[in-house]
């Protein structure tokens, strides 16, 4: 399949603010303003150069391991009983989820911004390895930032990360998630802005990061499209996907904005459930607010405060969401649903049984929504499942967690 | 309802002082630290202390410009229940108690936000708070708060940092009202042994573009920093070396440790 190198769609939205309807813009600490304008510069300049696309193209290709499968899963179909269900591949990339694609796209923004020194947060430590392993391959520094909670649930990419080189930064604050670790670098770049690339791994923070994040990820839904077409003769009637920040989500979804037939489903984490506290389900439960950087749905209490979310899957424990989910959300485009812990289980359990394939647990919150929302659909109708990432890093988790649940 | 024609009492303030060739000396407190109600106390205890001018810290969960020592205090305020109606209580009690010196609050959007733009500025006008510094909220993105701000005559009070451009400071003119807060280094607050060399440049850079007051903060810990700052800008703003000299004590004596710490960097102890 060819990827070409058809620079993004460009008359989308953000406007030149950063702005999805009310949602986006840049809200930054005085000290990284001119950061942030310059980063909008040189990525303004990227996005319409055709030469970064060859180059960004060839390393998706050879090095990241695209395009990825578009996998038609009988198994899982027939065990669902509803539509005909196609699994978009992203965990048999190279570092087993679709953090890679941008980590790459901003590794080659860093090397050619003349930034020597690269900081990162994660939550479920993929975005930390696509960063460390980006960094690697392009000879920057690395330093990544991780809630104390993280390292210590997702330790298998906490060691992948030190073998390639990167600094693990365990930050104790707050709820010491992903909100926490996203402070503490944006913290860091105020500090060391002269030197460091702040490489966000969603589509959360200022402009352009929420534009340009998708840009990057927006791969996996191009592909899609034209795989579908080439599968079946026609675009899918629903995709869904996992919402953490939104990348993934993002990702897949873009591509088919434009065409109003196709059903966009996004699966948040809603840990014991929306009506407990414990959960991370933004869109759902959240209320619109300002969080590192952008306006956007928000999980926050009556006083403004940023509530801890809850969720056993590491990459969706955030409490904000990027803004244009939000704008997508308001205007209709896409629904959001709310998954619980122990229904991604289920999803979790029902992937392995069906098709062994043992998904991340972020995507497994798909493959249940993906079962609810099958209920209502027939036969002839065509579903993708954005399948973010493999579950390697989720064993440790999972099995203790069955061990009691099942 | 006034207005917009009189000066507000921040802009009085410096122009008083000016013309007694005096500098502000700014404490930042975090509203509700150590203890909730100890605020109280503290703020009129600074004042004797030396202070000219307070700003009251609004606690945020996720304080994304600060250290470690700002940080701590408002997680502390927070635990100990403090609230933004809380903070705005706390300025209505201190006015009440003749508290005269301008009050500031300093804090994130978010909260504000959630408050009301529109309610958040009306309730600091009736509570006595002559403006505020909201780090998270840049010129570009404060567009509607800024006009809410004017018509209740409180001031916005914009940052302005040693990686700010020439057009980005001069954007603030007609914009920025009271004074301008200068950042004196490339990070978050936090005490800090030096100050930044180029601090007398960066001052003169600012100076030459803009006409209000400038207040430097981040960084500053002792009495010679204030001299030295003193030199070059119209006040010093010292938030993490008090606060953590009010972790080092005794809540009870928070208000004592205030006094001492204003008069010594004040240079009367
Ligand atoms: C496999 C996988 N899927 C999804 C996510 C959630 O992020 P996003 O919503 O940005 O795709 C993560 C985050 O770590 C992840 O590792």
């Amino acid at each position: 399949m060819t990827t070409g190198t058809t620079p993004f769609d460009i008359t989308s939205l953000p406007d030149d603010r950063g702005r999805f309807g009310e949602f986006g813009g840049s809200y930054a600490p005085v000290t990284l303003i001119p950061a942030v304008e310059e980063l909008r510069t040189a990525y303004n300049e990227i996005r319409e150069d055709p030469e970064f696309h060859i180059e960004f193209e060839s390393l998706l290709k050879n090095y990241v391991g695209r395009p990825t499968p578009l996998y038609f899963a009988t198994g899982l179909t027939d065990a669902i009983g509803g539509p005909k269900i196609y699994l978009k591949r992203e965990d048999l990339v190279h570092t087993g989820a679709h953090k890679i694609n941008n980590a790459v796209g901003q590794g080659l923004l860093a090397k050619k911004m003349g930034k020597p020194r690269v900081i990162a947060e994660t939550g479920a430590g993929q975005h930390g390895v696509a960063t460390a392993t980006v960094c690697a391959k392009m000879g920057l520094e690395c330093v990544i930032y991780m809630g104390e909670l993280d390292v210590e649930r997702q330790a298998l990419n906490v060691a992948r990360m030190r073998l390639l080189g990167a600094e693990v930064r365990a930050v104790s604050s707050g709820s010491r998630t992903l909100k926490d670790a996203m402070n503490e670098a944006i913290r860091d770049w105020v500090t060391n802005v002269e030197n460091s690339y702040y490489l966000i791994g969603s589509v959360a923070g200022m402009h352009p990061y929420p534009m340009m994040v998708r840009d990057f990820q927006s791969v996996i839904g191009r592909e899609a499209r034209d795989q579908i077409r080439e599968a079946e003769g026609r675009l899918p009637d629903a995709i869904v996907a996992c919402v953490g920040g939104g990348s993934n989500a993002m990702g897949i979804f873009h591509p088919f904005l434009e065409h109003a037939e196709v059903a966009l489903h996004g699966a948040e984490a809603a840990g014991d459930g929306v009506g407990t506290e414990r959960h991370a389900a933004t869109l759902t439960a959240g209320h619109v607010g300002v969080l590192h950087g952008s306006r956007s749905y928000v999980l926050q209490d009556a006083d403004g405060q940023i509530m801890e979310a809850h969720s056993i899957s590491a990459g969706l424990d955030y409490p904000g969401v990027g803004p244009e989910h939000s704008y997508l959300k308001d205007s209709g485009r896409a629904t959001y649903h709310p998954v619980t812990d122990a229904e991604a289980l289920d999803g979790f359990k029902l992937l392995c049984r069906t098709e062994g394939i043992i998904p991340a647990l972020e995507p497994a919150h798909a493959i249940h929504l993906a079962q609810r929302l099958s209920g209502d659909m027939s036969s002839d109708d065509i579903m993708i499942i954005n399948l973010s990432g493999r579950g390697d890093k989720d064993m440790h988790t999972v099995t203790e967690a069955l061990g009691v649940m099942s | 309802m006034t207005t917009a024609t009189t000066p507000s009492r921040i802009a009085g303030h410096f122009a008083e002082l000016a013309s007694q060739n005096r500098k502000a000396l700014v404490p930042y407190v975090t509203v509700g630290h150590p203890t909730k109600e100890s605020t109280l106390e503290i703020v009129p205890a600074l004042i004797e202390g030396g202070a000219t001018m307070v700003e009251l810290g609004v606690p945020f969960s996720d304080p994304l410009a600060d250290g470690p020592t700002i940080q701590r205090s408002g997680f502390k305020a927070l635990q100990n229940g403090v609230t933004l109606a809380f903070c705005l209580e706390t300025a209505r009690d201190l006015r009440a108690g003749g508290v005269e010196v301008p009050l500031i609050f300093m804090g994130y959007y978010n909260p504000i936000l959630r408050y009301g733009l529109e309610r958040f500025v009306a309730d600091c006008a009736e509570a006595g708070v002559d403006g505020f510094i909201i780090p998270d909220l840049p010129p570009d993105e404060s567009a509607e708060l800024a006009a809410i701000s004017r018509k209740h005559q409180r001031d916005l009070i914009f940052m302005v940092a040693p990686t700010s451009r020439d057009q980005h400071i001069e954007s603030l003119n007609g914009q920025a009202s009271g004074f301008v807060y200068c950042v004196s280094i490339t990070g978050v607050t936090g005490a800090r042994d030096d100050v930044s060399v180029d601090l007398p440049a960066f001052l003169a850079r600012v100076r030459s573009k803009l006409e209000l007051p400038l207040a430097v903060g981040f960084g500053i810990s002792t009495p010679e920093h204030v001299r030295e700052i003193g030199r070059d800008a119209d006040g010093v703003i010292v938030g993490s070396a008090l606060i953590s000299r009010f972790d080092e004590a005794d809540p009870a004596d928070a208000p004592t440790v205030a006094r001492e710490f204003m008069r010594y960097l004040s240079g009367q102890a």
